[in-house]
């Protein structure tokens, strides 16, 4: 699903440049669920950043499902992540004037997909993370949870290869957390393949494998055990 | 290419960003608004000028002989100069390439009779020109013509005052008046915005220079010079023929009598810079408040662009092209100041209408713009706001999303 080899990123400060990332090897097969751990700085945003086609990595080489991701034009790049991602943000990233199905029908939007169609699918979507009855709300209408179930909606209405999760619970409290990772396991069982980035081990530990990152480096690559959230309830 | 769920796009977005919307919108509607009026008021201020001196022949020349002040090479001083037809063929051939009419003039006072009513009239004998150089429209019938002229035909072409005190409200053509105790046929009814005009009474020269004494003599000549001239140049001109007519008779340089020529060439000069310097002011004001809307939608533009960048960020993240972000941006900041700016040249529009009879008393006549005019300023902001919202949009398609997306 994912190869990257010796990928290199550092950002200009000044005179000097700070080095992020130091030559990062990674292998995610489908199906697999990381979490990418680490503390502030270790470099986690930047890789994920980087599969993601939001930044560029300085050398390396980083194939995404067999299509090598190397000098793209902004525009090829925003049809791959179009076609082959799906985004979770943190701070759920919905347009504001946007309803709910509206937020959900966009990447269908830029696919090209005819209105009509565009809107059953992204109907189906939100009924899918529960939220049919509030298709026609917009986000400053609804809680952090909900507003997280639009984005992950989203995320899936162009049925991407890849979701791609920056601290999905980072704005969130404990129990609403656990029911968007219970939703996020769902989808693994359904065989999508995430990766997240988390600084929260609990959260980390509902993942089928960790990716501890620390200053630039891979300090640590293990398969867990996962922990459901189901188990909590 | 009609893209209908682009523009789905760009409606929702105008509509749910209202304080935007208008922000943007105000600023247009207010500078094409501002620019209409303003320059509206000024063509007001043209127009009364115009209406002051427009309706006068504006190139005319008016030559009269008077009596000699100083003796001059053996001549006494109070001699009488008398002009002749000799005169006017003189002039017109001297300066055929500078003059465009030169008309003798023949005045005698009459008094006219028509079945019981009579009044006391001025009977100017004409050219078939002099039409043109008073302005004169006719109501009914026709004006001297050449065949009279040369005929020397006793007919009339009558001021519509003249028409109504002798023939009250029936009809006058054909008909004929007694002046000086010769009867006349009138053959036309004129009209003029002078009002004293209106009391005159026309007939061929060579008809009164034959009735009256059969002689050459002309009381008047009126010349008009070529418009085409600059009014330093047609005063050039005045000077030259008053001094050459000087010497043909015999006149001394420094008399002021003898020969009186005027004209409005002074008085246009005038007029001329006051009007260039209001043309001026007009300009300065169009291009000034032309300048302050483009300096305005350009600054929205960057604010728009600024405000729009998470927006952007994430379009872009969910897989919009650099182009469509550009295309969304300007398309909705030319619709904003399409329909502003054409708002805007209602009300500026409507302004005017009805402050036009509050206005007449400040010297503004008529205040309007012309449509074009207007629709050009309005299409000038729509190009500068494009250009303008051009260059961010731009940089904004081009930011990375992940620094578009930044939580701060």
């Amino acid at each position: 699903m994912l190869e990257i080899h010796q990928l290199h990123k550092s950002y200009p400060i000044g005179d000097s440049s700070l080095h992020v990332l130091k030559g990062i090897d990674l292998t995610v097969e489908p199906g697999e669920m990381v979490a990418i751990m680490g503390s502030s700085g270790s470099g986690k945003s930047t890789l994920l950043n980087i599969i993601g086609m939001l930044d560029e990595a300085d050398s390396g080489e980083y194939i995404l499902d067999g299509l090598p991701i190397k000098d793209l034009t902004e525009k090829k790049a925003a049809v791959y992540r179009n076609k082959f991602l799906g985004f979770i943000f943190q701070s759920f990233n919905l347009i504001n004037y946007k309803n709910a199905l509206e937020n959900v029908a966009l990447p269908l939007y830029y696919q090209g997909m005819k209105r009509k169609e565009r809107q059953e699918l992204a109907m189906f979507h939100l009924e899918k993370v529960g939220l049919a009855d509030w298709a026609q709300h917009l986000p400053k209408e609804l809680s952090g949870g909900q507003n997280q179930r639009v984005a992950i909606a989203r995320a899936l209405a162009a049925n991407p290869k890849l979701l791609l999760a920056d601290e999905p619970t980072g704005a969130l409290d404990t129990k609403t957390s656990y029911e968007i990772m219970e939703f996020i396991q769902q989808l693994n069982d359904e065989g999508k393949t995430i990766l997240m980035v988390t600084h929260e081990e609990d959260i980390a530990n509902m993942c089928k494998r960790i990716v501890r990152l620390r200053d630039g480096v891979i300090m640590e690559d293990k398969k867990v055990e996962q922990v459901r959230v189901s188990a909590y309830v | 290419m009609f893209d209908l769920d682009l523009w789905r796009e760009i409606f929702q977005s105008i509509n749910k960003n209202r304080t935007r919307s208008l922000l943007s919108g105000f600023t247009v509607a207010f500078a094409i608004l501002l620019f209409a009026v303003l320059f509206g008021i000024a063509n007001g201020l043209k127009n009364t000028f115009k209406e002051r001196f427009g309706n006068r022949t504006t190139n005319a020349i008016y030559l009269y002989a008077g009596k000699t002040s100083m003796a001059y090479q053996g001549l006494q001083a109070g001699r009488r100069i008398q002009f002749k037809n000799s005169d006017t063929e003189y002039l017109s051939q001297t300066y055929s390439d500078k003059l465009e009419y030169v008309l003798p003039v023949v005045r005698k006072g009459v008094t006219g009779f028509f079945a019981g009513n009579k009044n006391n009239y001025t009977l100017s004998g004409v050219n078939p020109d002099n039409q043109f150089f008073e302005n004169t429209k006719i109501i009914s019938g026709r004006y001297i013509n050449a065949i009279d002229l040369q005929n020397k035909k006793k007919v009339i072409v009558i001021g519509k005052l003249v028409k109504d005190d002798l023939f009250l409200n029936k009809e006058a053509l054909g008909k004929y008046i007694t002046l000086g105790g010769i009867q006349y046929k009138v053959v036309g009814v004129c009209e003029n915005e002078n009002d004293y005009l209106n009391r005159a009474i026309y007939t061929p020269i060579t008809t009164v220079q034959q009735v009256y004494g059969n002689t050459n003599y002309v009381d008047q000549i009126n010349l008009t010079y070529d418009p085409k001239m600059s009014y330093d140049e047609a005063i050039a001109l005045i000077n030259t023929i008053r001094k050459k007519l000087k010497e043909r008779f015999l006149i001394a340089p420094n008399d002021q009598r003898g020969i009186y020529v005027s004209s409005l060439a002074d008085d246009f000069k005038e007029v001329g810079k006051m009007n260039l310097v209001l043309s001026i002011v007009i300009l300065i004001i169009g291009l000034g408040t032309l300048i302050a809307g483009v300096v305005g939608i350009s600054n929205i533009m960057i604010f728009v662009v600024k405000e729009r960048t998470k927006e952007i960020g994430i379009r872009k993240a969910l897989g919009a092209s650099p182009r469509s972000i550009v295309s969304i941006i300007l398309i909705e900041s030319i619709l904003v100041t399409t329909i502003a700016g054409y708002m805007g040249l209602l009300i500026g529009m409507g302004i005017l209408e009805s402050a036009k009879s509050s206005l007449e008393a400040y010297f503004i006549k008529d205040p309007a713009v012309s449509t074009s005019l207007v629709i050009t300023a309005t299409i000038t902001l729509i190009i500068a706001g494009a250009i303008a919202g051009y260059f961010p949009a731009r940089k904004a398609s081009r930011i990375k999303p992940i620094v578009a997306l930044r939580n701060d």
